[in-house]
């Protein structure tokens, strides 16, 4: 991945894991989509409210449960499950998928 | 943006970036004054970064380390130093088979530039104007975003009358293997002998020093009975450490009765640290 940029946290580890195991230890906040969110929007979206498509909790995106990948990140909603974004870096572009959010409401000072 | 498929993707081109004038989430080429050796595996960096816009307690930055062949990788670590400080202050923790903190831990001497961009993330974050109780739970290298809300608030309240220090206790409840690998333990201490509205609890899950009588084991539900502030309290929660760490202490507090929009998470991997 020359050029790329690998926006994960190193995984430290006393053994080998895999599968499940390796799934759940490498789950973080959504605060960790803080960093590729913040290239996009102006306003921090880890403090906006996201209103999951799939199950209709609301929460703040720094609250959902995130999943780092080389190329970018998944965020997942803790009551169901279901992905509200996705982000991804290209070498030129970043990617957002946003379908799994019905709503996000972004605090503005009056 | 694309609609026409009811989809809403959002497709920015990286290229098109620095076009835009976003001032707080740029590059920017920072210079380390000083490190500061903490514990065995763990180093303070402090940083002269321009144009530092400011920053609160609990936020973190990405570090983006360039070889010579062009590679990138990036790393978030969270910022140790309180807001009130002129200079930017991240505590890393060596990770023997990362790739990147090795060099910040071994490698940076004070005079080199080290690439950062932030501050990041405004959930995670505490100042007194929110109020306390303030309740603390640390694993590992957690205690990082965590000390730098105790040193705002040490900061914040140093000229506050015993109204206001008492209206914001704070308590922190660390977990750490070793005596000996506990970040910033002396400076912990002398705060807590200070500051009356300060308890720190450790707990030393593998070799506690002799004679050690405080806890020896992995935080649990009835240590955080015994640490924390009743629900009705409502103190502000928060929990930074390795992923089974946070998710185990954050479970307890709910069942314990806290609620769960006040108990915040910030989850690090594994077996704790940042790379």
């Amino acid at each position: 991945m020359s050029n790329g940029t690998d926006v994960t946290r190193e995984v430290p580890h006393d053994r080998p894991m895999a599968g499940e195991e390796l799934a759940d230890a490498l789950r973080l906040d959504g605060n960790a989509a803080a960093g590729i969110l913040s290239e996009i929007f102006l306003p921090d979206l880890t403090s906006a409210r996201a209103t999951c498509a799939g199950c209709g909790a609301g929460r703040p995106v720094g609250a959902l449960l995130a999943y780092a990948h080389g190329m970018g990140i998944v965020v997942r909603c803790p009551a169901c499950d279901c992905v509200v974004l996705r982000a991804a870096r290209t070498p030129t572009r970043i990617w957002l998928d946003m379908r799994g959010a019905a709503s996000i409401a972004v605090g503005v000072t009056t | 943006m694309s609609e026409s498929s009811g989809v809403t993707t959002v497709d920015v081109g990286s290229r098109a970036a620095p076009a835009r004038a976003i001032p707080q989430i740029r590059w920017r080429i920072s210079t380390v004054l000083d490190v500061v050796q903490e514990t065995p595996a763990t180093r303070t960096l402090v940083l002269d970064v321009p144009e530092w816009p400011g920053h609160r307690a609990g936020q973190h930055v990405d570090v983006r380390l360039t070889a010579e062949d062009g590679y990138r990788t990036e790393r978030s670590y969270s910022i140790a130093s309180p807001p009130e400080d002129a200079h930017v202050a991240l505590t890393v923790e060596r990770l023997d088979d990362g790739e990147v903190s090795p060099y910040l831990t071994d490698e940076l001497r004070a005079g080199d530039r080290l690439e950062l961009r932030g501050p990041i993330g405004g959930y995670f974050v505490w100042s007194v104007a929110q109020g306390g109780p303030l309740l603390l739970v640390a694993g590992g290298s957690g205690i990082v975003p965590l000390m730098a809300m105790l040193r705002h608030r040490e900061l914040a309240l140093a000229n506050a009358d015993d109204n206001a220090r008492y209206g914001i206790p704070a308590r922190l409840l660390y977990s750490s293997r070793r005596w000996d690998d506990v970040i910033y333990r002396d400076t912990l201490q002398r705060m807590a002998e200070r500051d009356p509205t300060l308890e720190v609890t450790f707990t030393i899950t593998r070799e506690p020093p002799e004679g050690w009588t405080g806890f020896r084991r992995r935080i649990d539900r009835m240590m955080l009975a015994e640490v924390t502030w009743p629900p009705p309290e409502r103190p502000h929660v928060f929990v930074c450490g390795p992923t089974p760490l946070v998710e185990s202490a954050a479970a307890a507090l709910v069942q314990l009765g806290h609620d769960p929009a006040r108990v915040k998470t910030e989850r690090f991997g594994p077996t704790g640290g940042r790379g």
